[in-house]
């Protein structure tokens, strides 16, 4: 990676040695940057690729991208699992202070935020033809 | 860069700065370069045409001025998922331009449509069932005929909606690119991509579809995608990790598995709670010439040979100084900011947006860089763009600007360059300035 940048700058001789130890030293800020973080949100989480970043990711500007609403049918009664509000409210016990994300849209709905184990378990829909959904042959 | 038979590198003048009544959220040239689209906050889509040359007025050529003004997108509401739809255009497409009119593609998070922009400039007068003012004429009292003739008017400009392509896409349109056989369209949303023939509405093709059958177990989301220039079999689409798949529509129907996978090897020493974050690409362009892409991540624009796949040809640093501050670029929001990045018409040279107003331009020839601003202050006409510099070291030169007093605020999210001119427009939240080479 330094030897492309070395490629790319060979008129400037500083530039070069300067961009070598900023190399060196590139991971350092991003380290230091993560412990900041880690040192005002404790409970955040290790793997930023789960939950809780694709939910921050949804926050911004596309926060209701994922946001899915399972639609349970239990002989007459039916319960909604929303899992936006789950993991909203997943965050919100572990962690008391989320970074702010702007004003707050996702609003818990009612007292109980039911978990996919309050929900009973789901009858296994048909399986659809891809060719009803249109694929091309 | 250097202008063939020049030897000094392109200045960049002002050549106009037009405001938007909203914050402007796409910004395409036509393939001519002749019009110019925005797309802003509040649906709307303004359409500036390039002055022609005019010989008593020998500094308006180049200039763009408004030619057409429209309504594409209104906010809705999905009552069945409680869900507000914002009329935010997020792409403008052009098509090719067949005939006398120009078609556009746009889109919101939903729906795309597409757009006829046509020229009236002459009327009819002399109807025989009709007056002058549209009123019906009783047809007893008509004893002669008269054949109606074509007078000219006033240039109008009528933008009417011809296809409305909706309700294929359950997550954010991300994309739209039209296919070089300019008769299909691609859209792509966070977990699929679809494609469209041009004349059907009611039906559209799913091509990818990243949807894990448990979404617990989601892991990354499509970004970006876009059709290759020459090989209409041939599309790519990004991911929120990094990487970027070619897809070959001749292999199946469905393309899940990708013909090339492009990734760049990480250090894993260098890994942080970051890097998944600041490695998401949120751009891809195939060069004009087909051969190369380019992709925009965070920190950098990077240049891929399709040809390979394990690592970019080129990588060019954007805002680095930014790594020691993406603690604070998290809490803000500020790190998951989507910039564009684009090509100039000979593919010599890349474009994208910084924060500040700033801008970076990047020379693939000669190797240089730079930082220009886009902003009140440097517009004055006809006076060349001062290179910007900023300081990342304790001692600040006196026309540097430190990390720590950039405006975030202020971001050029989307930058565009004229096919064939240097001419590059790039949308400052509600401002579009467009600059022009001087020897131009």
């Amino acid at each position: 990676m330094s030897q492309k940048q070395e490629e790319e700058n060979p008129a400037e001789e500083t530039g070069e040695e300067k961009q070598d130890t900023q190399e060196k030293e590139g991971i350092l800020p991003e380290r230091a940057e993560e412990a900041k973080l880690k040192a005002k949100y404790p409970s955040l989480g290790q793997k930023p690729g789960g939950s809780d970043f694709l939910m921050k990711r949804l926050q911004k500007g596309n926060y209701k991208s994922l946001h899915w609403s399972v639609l349970l049918c239990v002989d007459e009664m039916q319960k909604y699992f929303d899992s936006g509000d789950y993991n909203m409210a997943k965050a919100k016990m572990k962690n008391k202070q989320l970074p702010s994300a702007g004003p707050d849209k996702n609003l818990v709905t009612g007292d109980h935020i039911p978990t996919p184990q309050d929900l009973p378990q789901r009858k296994s829909s048909l399986v659809t033809s891809k060719l009803a959904g249109g694929q091309v042959e | 860069w250097v202008c063939p038979g020049h030897c000094e590198p392109l200045s960049w003048c002002p050549a106009g700065r037009r405001a938007c009544t909203d914050i402007i959220s796409t910004v395409e040239f036509n393939y001519s370069g002749d019009l110019l689209a925005t797309g802003d906050k509040g649906g709307r889509v303004v359409i500036f045409q390039r002055e022609q040359e005019n010989k008593s007025r020998p500094h308006s050529r180049g200039e763009y001025n408004v030619y057409s003004t429209f309504q594409s997108h209104e906010p809705e509401f999905d009552y069945l998922k409680s869900l507000e739809i914002e009329e935010k255009i997020n792409k403008i497409r052009w098509l090719p331009q067949q005939n006398a009119a120009h078609f556009l593609l746009s889109t919101n998070d939903k729906t795309i449509k597409l757009w006829k922009i046509s020229e009236r400039d002459k009327r009819a007068e002399g109807y025989n069932l009709k007056d002058e003012d549209g009123r019906l004429r009783d047809p007893f009292r008509i004893t002669a005929l008269r054949v109606p003739i074509l007078k000219p008017m006033d240039l109008m400009v009528e933008a009417s909606p011809r296809r409305i392509f909706a309700n294929a896409h359950t997550y954010h349109i991300n994309s739209i690119s039209v296919n070089s056989d300019h008769e299909t369209y691609l859209s792509a949303d966070d977990l699929r991509i679809n494609l469209w023939h041009l004349e059907i509405t009611d039906r559209s093709f799913n091509i990818v579809d990243i949807k894990p059958a448990n979404m617990e177990e989601l892991t990354e989301v499509i970004t970006a995608a876009e059709f290759h220039p020459h090989q209409c079999n041939v599309f790519v689409y990004s991911s929120s990790k990094g990487t970027i798949r070619l897809c070959d529509m001749r292999s199946s129907a469905l393309c899940d598995r990708h013909s090339k996978f492009f990734e760049e090897p990480e250090d894993p020493s260098s890994r942080s709670f970051f890097s998944e974050i600041i490695s998401s690409i949120s751009d891809v362009k195939f060069s004009h010439s087909g051969r190369y892409m380019m992709t925009r991540d965070y920190l950098s624009v990077k240049v891929w040979d399709l040809n390979m796949e394990s690592r970019p040809v080129e990588t060019h640093q954007v805002h680095e100084y930014l790594r020691s501050k993406l603690c604070s670029l998290y809490e803000n929001d500020c790190i998951f900011d989507k910039f564009e990045c684009c090509w100039n018409g000979s593919d010599s040279a890349i474009m994208t947006g910084s924060y500040n107003n700033f801008f970076r331009m990047f020379d693939r020839d000669t190797r240089r860089d730079v930082t220009l601003e886009a902003s009140r202050e440097s517009s004055k006409p006809r006076a060349s763009l001062k290179p910007r510099k900023v300081c990342t070291g304790g001692k600040r030169r006196k026309d540097e600007i430190s990390v720590d007093s950039l405006d975030f605020n202020k971001k050029i999210l989307h930058t565009a360059w004229h096919p064939v001119d240097n001419v590059i427009a790039v949308a400052a939240t509600n401002n579009l300035y467009i600059f022009q080479d001087k020897i131009n």
